[in-house]
């Protein structure tokens, strides 16, 4: 469209706010905000608001083991860990800490997600709920240990990609450790049984090969 | 001379008018008479720091003479959280999601300009792949910010809501890529040493060749609503003028230098990351007013999308982070480095000091916002106050970067 | 893009009684700069900024770093009564201020070049004269520095603080500078 008279530049901008405005009634394309309670858009997998404790199983399993390195990475030092005396088993069968007490201010928490990407433990990850208000400003955005624990099932359903490698991860080390702890038994037996006199070498040998494969097999089974 | 005026210039904030200040020889700015037959009483009006027009919490220590202005103050601090301070206790790493929080809008190009200055202490070298994110990723901010810009400065000469929003609109898109790469909208804590913190998610590409596509139809849709505008004409031609010697004097950098005519991107100069493959111009102004600096910004989108077109489209397979560099724990060698990017704003600088410890001895932010503000009062003198909202709004500040 | 050599060489034949330094970067691979002698300062700026060869017309940064006397511990030998011995010496570094400026040129697009002033000590001798009418840029960030730091910029036309209010007494960038606490961390983290 041309217009050539004094005036004509906001004629033409009205033009263009018209045609925009009517375009709205027809091409949905248009129309490029959402009525926000009602309808809520979904959300990319990456996105991150505050961070979470993954557990397996029930929250006995949280794999949490109480190293601080969140604690000491978190750059706005909003992560609160005191290990706990007793030690609980891991789900590779080592014994390790556990947290007593594990807050998050979650008012002060700036959802960077480097603790997520610091833990070597997979614990922490970061959460996709975004309706935080509350009333009172203090205790209730301090979230403990058992605010933050949720399960891996739900670990998987807001992040899948990044649950199923972790997954594989520790599905993989718990293989290793448990071929390692069948051989190592496998050794001992070994051990035990290479002080008769009477059995051969080779014998020897021999039979801590097969029951060593024995017990891998039996491993993988379980 | 009226007794206002000389309460004025005893008591008040700055300490009354300097006419004969030094700094007002650069510009040669001395205050025009009013010859309109009033008195010359004169007026203080402090705007801000609740402003609208101040882009958040700033505030211009203004004394008028009828509509005149003779003398504008800024004064800064409102938002002054010392990040240097914070720097020099928290990790290499952790001081990443702080520069996201500087310019709150361009938080890929302060990622940036942090890392590359990290890099260049601990003699790191992002690899392919990551070179080519970080230029996508930059040219996408400086579309949106330059976008947002010319909307809100539209906003301030009174064309309410409408190109503001048209302009969201398109930020709106590009925001969401970043929130489907890194997770957050604005606080992208993105790049690491080395490198970016996770690799494109499946069709990302395809999606950022579709916003970058249709961004063209965008400007095109912006041009015909408001350049040719004989309102914003009137209101931007010949106000606000920076001549090109007292631009490069005051360390004015960016947009608002090139608007004055000096030929000087950073992109172009320092070459830094793999500027120097892609093939853009740079857009100058010879005017060096408010109507330049709204110019320069839309040529300088269609710059940037030239550049992203090209980055797309060559963008290699590879790893995304060099495994050598460490981002956790890292303590680069004792030495002093100063580095600066083409932030959308202007020169965005770090000066690092490392003892060889795991945090910072001493970290300084250049913040092109802050310093393009230096001859803010010598751009405004003897214009009206609703020029001086315009005028600072050409400037494009943030500030959470002016103020740290 | 000349050397530290070549540009501290100019100087000092161009500029009379100019007195420079040149400071090695820790970091060998990393540049150098220029220290600069406070007389003289101003003059060497402007010949920076003119000389043709030279034309650092931008002055694109300014920094002020605090550096508080550290006690460094050295092993020397000694003769203690007649045998030589190796004691351990405590020797104190000064403490100064120090202002760094990063300089580029838009005409012949060279840089940086950093130079640098250093007060006499961190409390009265606290002056290091101001570059701002040599370079207009230096205005608000000599305030900043004067603000955080504390260095008094001889000869700046409007040396104010630029970030703290006027009523604060301190410079909080400075390494021995201590923050109120907030009333905020009183409340403890675990309920």
């Amino acid at each position: 469209m041309k217009f050539n008279f004094q005036g004509a530049g906001i004629v033409r901008g009205f033009v263009e706010t018209a045609r925009n405005f009517l375009g709205s009634y027809y091409d949905p394309e248009r129309l490029t905000t959402v009525e926000y309670p009602e309808r809520k858009l979904a959300l990319p997998e990456n996105v991150r608001t505050v961070p979470f404790l993954v557990y397996d199983h029930d929250m006995s399993g949280l794999r949490c083991t109480a190293c601080k390195i969140c604690e000491q990475e978190c750059p706005a030092a909003c992560i609160k860990i005191i290990k706990d005396t007793v030690k609980k088993s891991d789900y590779l069968g080592k014994s390790q800490f556990q947290p007593q007490v594990f807050d998050i201010d979650i008012a002060v928490c700036m959802s960077c997600g480097i603790c997520a990407e610091v833990c070597p433990f997979d614990s922490i990850k970061m959460d996709q709920v975004y309706e935080l208000a509350t009333q009172d400003r203090f205790a209730p955005l301090i979230l403990h240990k058992e605010q933050l624990g949720k399960s891996n099932a739900y670990f998987h359903a807001i992040h899948p990609t990044d649950a199923v490698e972790t997954d594989s991860l520790r599905d993989e080390a718990k293989r290793k450790a448990e071929t390692k702890a069948a051989a190592d038994a496998a050794a001992k037996a070994a051990a035990a049984v290479k002080p008769k006199p009477e059995i051969s070498t080779t014998a020897n040998s021999q039979s801590v090969g097969t029951s060593a494969t024995a017990n891998v097999e039996k491993a993988v089974a379980t | 001379m009226s007794t206002l005026r000389k309460e004025i210039s005893n008591g008040s904030f700055c300490g009354g008018i300097d006419v004969d200040s030094p700094l007002r020889h650069f510009s040669g700015a001395t205050r025009t008479t009013n010859t309109n037959g009033f008195a010359h009483d004169l007026l203080e009006i402090s705007m801000g720091p609740h402003h609208p027009s101040t882009h958040g919490v700033f505030r211009m220590d203004v004394i008028v003479d009828g509509e005149e202005i003779v003398q504008l103050k800024p004064v800064f601090g409102y938002l002054h959280r010392n990040h240097e301070k914070l720097a020099e206790k928290n990790s290499y790493l952790g001081i990443i999601p702080y520069t996201d929080r500087l310019d709150y809008i361009c938080s890929m190009t302060n990622n940036w300009a942090y890392v590359l200055a990290v890099e260049k202490l601990s003699g790191f070298q992002a690899t392919e792949r990551a070179e080519y994110i970080r230029v996508i990723v930059s040219e996408l901010t400086r579309l949106f910010n330059h976008a947002c810009l010319v909307g809100f400065l539209l906003q301030d000469m009174g064309a309410l809501g409408t190109p503001l929003m048209y302009a969201f609109r398109e930020r709106e898109k590009i925001l969401d890529l970043f929130e489907s790469l890194t997770g957050s909208r604005m606080m992208c804590n993105y790049m690491r040493f080395g490198g970016v913190r996770c690799d494109l998610p499946e069709g990302w590409l395809d999606e950022a060749k579709k916003v970058v596509s249709d961004y063209p139809g965008f400007i095109d849709q912006f041009e015909a609503l408001i350049t040719g505008n004989e309102i914003l004409l009137a209101r931007s031609q010949g106000v606000g003028v920076l001549s090109r010697e007292l631009a490069i004097s005051a360390g004015v950098t960016g947009p608002m230098l090139r608007a004055s005519g000096v030929n000087y991107d950073i992109r172009k100069t320092d070459k830094y990351g793999i500027y120097s493959r892609f093939n853009f111009r740079v857009p100058l102004g010879d005017h060096g007013d408010v109507f330049d600096r709204y110019m320069i910004r839309v040529l300088e989108m269609r710059e940037s999308l030239k550049i992203l077109e090209q980055a797309l489209n060559q963008i290699p397979a590879g790893p995304i982070i060099d495994p050598k560099a460490k981002n956790r724990g890292l303590r680069p060698k004792a030495g002093e480095v100063y580095s600066r990017i083409e932030s959308p704003k202007g020169e965005l600088g770090f000066h690092i000091i490392s003892d060889g410890s795991a945090s910072p001895y001493r970290l300084h932010i250049r913040p092109p916002s802050l310093i393009n503000l230096t001859i803010l009062e010598d751009m405004c003198l003897g214009q009206t106050i609703a020029d001086a909202v315009i005028i600072l709004g050409s400037v494009d500040i943030v500030l959470g970067e002016v103020d740290r | 893009m000349h050397t530290l050599e070549e540009i501290k060489n100019l100087v000092e034949q161009n500029v009379p009684g100019a007195v420079v330094q040149i400071v090695p970067n820790a970091n060998p691979a990393l540049a150098g700069s220029l220290l600069l002698d406070s007389k003289s300062a101003t003059d060497v700026a402007e010949y920076l900024r003119d000389v043709a060869e030279l034309k650092f017309d931008l002055c694109s940064n300014v920094t002020g770093i605090d550096w508080p006397s550290k006690e460094v511990k050295t092993k020397i030998k000694k003769l203690v009564d007649g045998v030589e011995k190796e004691v351990e010496e405590i020797t104190k570094t000064p403490a100064f201020l120090e202002v760094v400026y990063h300089l580029y040129s838009t005409v012949l697009v060279h840089g940086p070049l950093a130079l640098r002033m250093r007060t006499i000590d961190r409390a009265e001798n606290n002056r290091v004269p101001s570059l701002t009418l040599v370079w207009r840029s230096c205005e608000l960030q000599e305030r900043e520095v004067y603000d955080l730091f504390g260095v008094v910029f001889e000869g700046h036309p409007d040396l104010r603080r630029l970030l703290m209010w006027d009523e604060f007494k301190h410079h909080p960038m400075r390494k021995d500078y201590v923050p109120p606490v907030d009333e905020g961390d009183a409340v403890e983290v675990s309920a």
